[in-house]
């Protein structure tokens, strides 16, 4: 088990070296002065600029560059915004806020979709079955925003069930619909995959050895079915994240949450380059890390893994 | 008692007329007029499927829709635009109304057809041509091959590919248009494919009949393509339809957020991000082009998952 | 108390019917016996018969769409067809144990082994206090053979061998001391040698409690042995029924009289009880049209044997294979698959190599095949060491030695038509022009006993036993020498096996071919080889004539062997 863990962290290493170094490449070996576009149209001061240019290290070799932000990864400072904020403090108000929103649409999905999941699954073929395939096969297809904009338009503003934005105040309460609409866009592949999942289980040998044995059908169900069936859900948990965090950067721009996305939204549409690059390796960060969890998880939940020399 | 039953002490001996039970040849070959492989099964099995049909209608039309988007409506799409029709109501010309600029809406959204299918149609040109060679070569090759390659896959999947996609279109904002679009998207859902597709190669390369290839002499590459693609390569069509899917999407969030099209393009995400503005006076014209957006990627999510049912002997089973 | 003059099961007019696309189909069409108290029972069928789904349906667990149609499962005059969903609940494991097929997919991987042998023990009453439990739970292990059970209770099902799982299961279907046992191939995934062990403590588990067994078997000689009664099935039907003995010696419905010619166990039991020549054997009533009776098969090569010339054709010294066994680690410990096996095989003979899962055999057939690098040694075949040719000349070799495998289902591409599949060796030896190998496949065909018309069909057409003549024909292709038959039949059916191995018997007879016979089944070796080697961790433990092997063996492991071939207690008049 302790060296499956070494073994996972050691195998995430390159891959965030690799996602870095692809982050940094992509925003500042780009055409363009990246301190000349923060000025926009106004000249700036020529003094300015070449303390700037000092600060990004920008006249140094691009690799040279690199190592330098790849320093501060490690020492995890991540500098200070054109806008002289330092990334950290703003990472530090956002973070919270959109791990809120991420964890409260997580829940709501895992418990929605595994419920419906479980229960299409085990009436296979019967109404409820074709009518979750139905309604799961429509939210595969809407987009995001145009959810979000359903969720604010009728629940928020005709129905006036929600706030429909959430401002500097992003308390539970009022992030609720926001994670509802999140949870939305994710539901549909749990159900498929809780649905398949089942289904494959139930066809198990191992699960009409139980029935044989004498156990009643709800204990089957729990503990031979749902329970072998979660171990595939949990997985697909770890590769949902990336579309997670699009999600929250859309719905926090919708529904005004001053969480990651929206900040990182901004710092895009500004381009600021500095921020972008922080906020996208902080999110990569963050997201390499869910995966290991997950896969630890994943090893909680199947002896098979854990017990590998 | 009838004769057909087993006497109830053991000791009897019991034979069944075999008359009532008469004994067949071994093994006898008994063939049906149709032929069956994968394909044909799959054939025979989707066109009996309205579902799959219904979705190849759409896709049609949705095609046509955007070769020729003069054949449904004769409004241009921009040239008409009179901001005294701000958000009008529906009239007879005009069956969906006005956005905000005064443009018609039904005209928009068949002009704007083109950029969502031609985006998306780029997109698996690029990713999943990309992903099913990477994908074939790691496991062809095994070994540092594939660790390379696959390694290089994670790092590009770690990156969300609509936040790469992001970063890659805002910085390209000078230079934007469906190919630098679907560029973007592409780069980075390759891996995907990839990993299908190399999983398949692996699945079908420890096959016996490889094997029997191997024994009679035929090169590697031979049976490679004789032998593996050919059965490797279902799964990796599924998977391709379902991101072609996905990169109609991708398209119109990234446009939603700004950074897709530029304005001026007629795209169902330009006009919904337009549209935000007015939602609570007019949410006509942000839920037209959502439902003309939504049954595009309906029909290829359907598609795809027809594809899937019809070709994958798991999925069949689950129905 | 129950009235001992009632049967304990009683099956009357039992019908099973399956919704499929094309409709309802019968898998059962109106079944008839009884097991009384104690007593052993044996279904015996091949795939298709009915059996497997006759076990279910008593416990009413039929798979799918199956359901019970008609007629009545008495259980101490109890009808467990009409029984309610909690009724049956009460039945299962209490008084109905059941023992399934395949130890490796019947425990749940996630939960240890001790957690299942408890759920069973507090679902059926046994004990209900947690320290009860687990005590109960202990003692179930310790009598299913697990020494150790306090240690391994913790521990999960991957961490088990095949038999000591199945050891687990048997236990859990006997922890509600039932009084019937339902063992649907109990052992048919296990190495024979394991499978008798395991056999041996279920007949001493059941004996002493009383407890009323019925298997479900495909193997004839393993049912005669351990059960008191025998039922044949065949398709859906009981076509006949009596004491096992009786049954065995006297036959009367004719799909029994075929199955018992073909069944190997006891083929070669009956060549072995005989101390006659092969010639003067009974056999299996000639009547019966297109039968197939192995011992006839095995005449047909004794016959031709004694007319060919001895000289070596494959001659193998020292061959040694070392794989690398990654341990998780950085590091690899290494794994010697095949320890300097020697090996000659005579020209136009029948060489089997015999050995149980994980003996190295098959990676044997690999190295011969150049499939495989060998570590260190020779192989050559007909004067020429295959580990040192270059590229070319091994490309010319292959047309002499060609292989079967094992997989009726994997051994054909499914998006190549059997035409096509037949004629691949020709085209890529570039052997003749497209009308020429169009009419060699149609030969082929032909040789194999397949119609013509099936060239442009594609393999899932074909059944299991069609595919491996299609396999066979694909490897006579390029009219070789030598054919390595990588346990080319154990995945067939008896009476199909039988037939294949006829058939090898007879193109052997017919084309001169010398034949690697690769398999872990004993029963068939007694009737199609000549030669045998017995391969034990990698090395090669005895090797003589068949004869010599069955007759006089030296080594205590072919004796395990020998001794675990079902049926091999059985006297039987020949």
């Amino acid at each position: 088990m302790v060296f499956y863990v070494i073994r996972r962290i050691l195998q995430a290493i390159p891959v965030l070296i690799g996602t870095t170094f692809l982050i940094y490449f992509l925003v500042f070996a780009m055409p363009g002065d990246p301190v000349a576009a923060l000025f926009g149209d106004k000249q700036p001061n020529a003094e300015l600029l070449k303390a700037l240019r000092e600060q990004y290290h920008l006249n140094e070799p691009f690799i040279v560059q690199y190592l330098y932000y790849l320093r501060d990864v490690v020492t995890g400072n991540f500098g200070t915004s054109f806008s002289g904020q330092s990334v950290n403090a703003v990472l530090a108000d956002t973070i919270p806020v959109t791990a809120r929103l991420a964890l409260m649409a997580v829940i709501i999905e895992m418990i929605v979709g595994v419920a419906i999941g479980l229960v299409a699954g085990l009436r296979k073929g019967k109404l409820f079955d074709l009518s979750s395939l139905v309604v799961s096969l429509l939210f595969l297809s809407v987009p995001i925003f145009v959810i979000a904009f359903i969720g604010q338009f009728g629940l928020g503003f005709k129905l006036g069930l929600f706030p429909t934005t959430v401002g500097a105040d992003a308390s539970i309460p009022r992030l609720l619909l926001p994670a509802i609409v999140l949870a939305a866009s994710l539901v549909a592949v749990n159900i498929r995959l809780t649905r398949g999942s089942v289904i494959e289980t139930l066809g198990n040998d191992f699960v009409r050895t139980a029935f044989s044995k004498g156990l009643s059908r709800g204990r089957v169900i729990r503990v031979h079915v749902l329970r072998n069936s979660l171990i595939p859900v949990t997985t697909q948990l770890g590769a949902d994240f990336g579309i997670l965090l699009v999600g929250a950067t859309v719905t926090e721009g919708i529904f005004n949450v001053p969480g990651v996305g929206q900040t990182l939204y901004q710092a895009i549409i500004r381009g600021e380059r500095p921020t972008v690059v922080s906020f996208v390796t902080v999110m990569v960060l963050f997201y390499l890390v869910v995966n290991i969890v997950i896969d630890l998880v994943y090893a909680v939940l199947d002896p098979r893994i854990r017990y590998v020399k | 008692m009838s004769s057909n039953t087993v006497p109830r002490r053991s000791a009897e001996h019991f034979v069944a007329p075999v008359s009532e039970t008469p004994v067949a040849a071994i093994d006898q070959v008994k063939l049906d007029d149709k032929r069956s492989n994968l394909w044909t099964d799959a054939w025979r099995d989707l066109r009996h499927r309205p579902l799959f049909w219904v979705s190849v209608a759409f896709i049609l039309l949705f095609i046509v829709v955007a070769i020729a988007p003069g054949l449904f409506t004769q409004v241009p799409p921009n040239s008409q635009c009179v901001l005294g029709n701000s958000n009008g109501a529906p009239t007879a010309e005009h069956i969906l109304g006005y956005t905000k600029q005064g443009c018609d809406v039904f005209s928009r959204i068949v002009h704007g057809a083109g950029a969502s299918l031609s985006v998306g149609f780029l997109v698996i040109a690029m990713s999943g041509i990309t992903g099913a060679l990477l994908g074939s070569i790691a496991g062809f090759f095994g070994g540092w091959v594939d660790s390379v390659l696959m390694r290089l896959g994670d790092i590009f999947f770690s990156i969300p590919y609509i936040l790469a996609a992001v970063v890659i279109m805002s910085v390209f904002a000078a230079y934007v248009n469906v190919f630098v679009i679907a560029l973007a998207i592409g780069a980075f859902t390759w891996p995907s494919t990839a990993r299908v597709m190399r999983s398949e190669v692996l699945r079908v390369k420890n096959s016996d009949f490889v094997m029997a290839g191997t024994a009679l002499g035929q090169s590697r590459i031979a049976l490679m393509f004789k032998h593996v693609l050919p059965n490797a390569i279902a799964p990796v069509i599924v998977v391709t339809t379902l991101s072609l899917a996905a990169a109609i999407t991708a398209e119109a969030t990234l446009s939603f957020l700004g950074v897709g099209l530029p304005a001026g393009v007629m795209s169902w995400g330009n006009d919904i991000s337009d549209a935000q503005t007015d939602l609570r006076s007019n949410p006509a014209t942000l839920i037209y082009p959502s439902i003309a957006l939504t049954i595009t990627v309906l029909s290829f999510v359907i598609f795809g998952e027809m594809l899937r049912e019809s070709l994958d002997p798991k999925a069949r089973a689950q129905r | 108390m129950i009235d001992q003059r009632t049967p304990l099961l009683e099956v009357k007019d039992l019908e099973v019917t399956f919704r499929t696309q094309r409709g309802e189909v019968r898998a059962l069409n109106g079944v008839n016996f009884t097991i009384e108290h104690g007593e052993t029972v044996a279904i015996v069928g091949e795939s298709g018969s009915g059996k497997s789904t006759t076990a279910a349906a008593i416990i009413n667990l039929l798979p799918g769409t199956g359901k019970i149609s008609a007629g009545q499962v008495l259980f101490e005059g109890r009808d467990l067809a009409q029984a309610s969903r909690t009724d049956l609940e009460d039945v299962r494991g209490k008084e109905i144990g059941f023992v399934p097929q395949d130890p490796m997919s019947n425990l749940n991987p996630v939960w240890s082994v001790g957690f299942q042998v408890e759920e069973t023990i507090r679902a059926n009453g046994v004990a209900t206090s947690a320290r009860e439990v687990k005590k109960k739970a202990v003692e179930v292990l310790k009598q299913a053979g697990l020494d150790d059970a306090d240690k391994r209770m913790r521990q999960f099902p991957h961490q088990f061998s095949g038999g000591m799982r199945q050891r687990v299961l048997i236990g859990i279907g006997l922890s509600g001391d039932p009084k019937l046992l339902i063992a649907d191939e109990p052992t048919s995934a296990l190495d024979v040698t394991v499978q008798r062990r395991i056999l041996d403590h279920l007949d001493t588990l059941t004996g002493d409690a009383g407890t009323a067994v019925l298997f479900i078997t495909h193997d004839l000689g393993l049912a005669a042995e351990r059960a008191e009664k025998l039922i044949v099935m065949y398709k859906g039907d009981i076509v006949e029924a009596g004491p096992s003995i009786e049954v065995l010696q006297n036959p009367l419905h004719p799909y029994t009289q075929r199955l018992i010619a073909a069944a190997p166990s006891l083929a070669s039991r009956r060549i072995q009880a005989s101390d006659k020549k092969l010639g003067e054997l009974s056999h299996a009533d000639q009547s019966l049209g297109d039968s197939v009776d192995l011992i006839s098969a095995a005449e047909e090569r004794a016959e031709h044997l004694a007319s060919t010339p001895r000289e070596s054709v494959i001659e193998i010294r020292d061959l040694t294979k070392v794989f690398k066994i990654r341990t998780g680690g950085f590091r690899s410990v290494d794994f010697t698959a095949v320890d300097k096996v020697s090996l000659e095989i005579p020209k136009g003979t029948t060489t089997a190599l015999v050995g149980e899962s994980g003996s190295g055999k098959s990676t044997v057939a690999k190295l011969l095949l150049g499939l495989e690098k060998a570590t260190s040694g020779s192989i050559s075949v007909k004067g020429r060491d295959i580990t040192t040719l270059s590229g070319r000349e091994l490309f010319g070799l292959r047309r002499t030695m060609q292989p079967v495998f094992q997989d009726p289902y994997g051994t054909l591409d499914p998006l190549v038509n059997i035409g096509n599949t037949i004629a691949e060796p020709l085209k890529i030896h570039k052997v003749g022009d497209r009308d020429s190998r169009r009419a060699r496949v149609t030969e082929l065909l032909e040789q194999v006993a397949l119609p013509t018309a099936l060239a442009d069909r594609y393999p899932n057409e074909l059944s299991g036993g069609q595919r491996q003549r299609v396999a066979v024909a694909r490897a006579l292709a390029l009219k070789p020498e030598i054919i390595v038959l990588d346990e080319a039949v154990s995945a067939l059916d008896v009476l199909v096996q039988a037939q294949i191995l006829q058939l090898l018997a007879e193109l052997q007879s017919e084309l001169g071919l010398t034949y690697l016979f690769i398999t872990h089944d004993l029963a068939v070796v007694r009737v199609i080889a000549d030669n045998v080697a017995v391969m034990q961790k990698g090395r090669i433990v005895e090797q003589a004539s068949t004869d010599e092997v069955f007759q006089s063996p030296q080594q205590q492991y072919t004796r395990d062997l020998l001794e675990a071939i079902p049926g091999a207690g059985i006297k039987l008049g020949v």
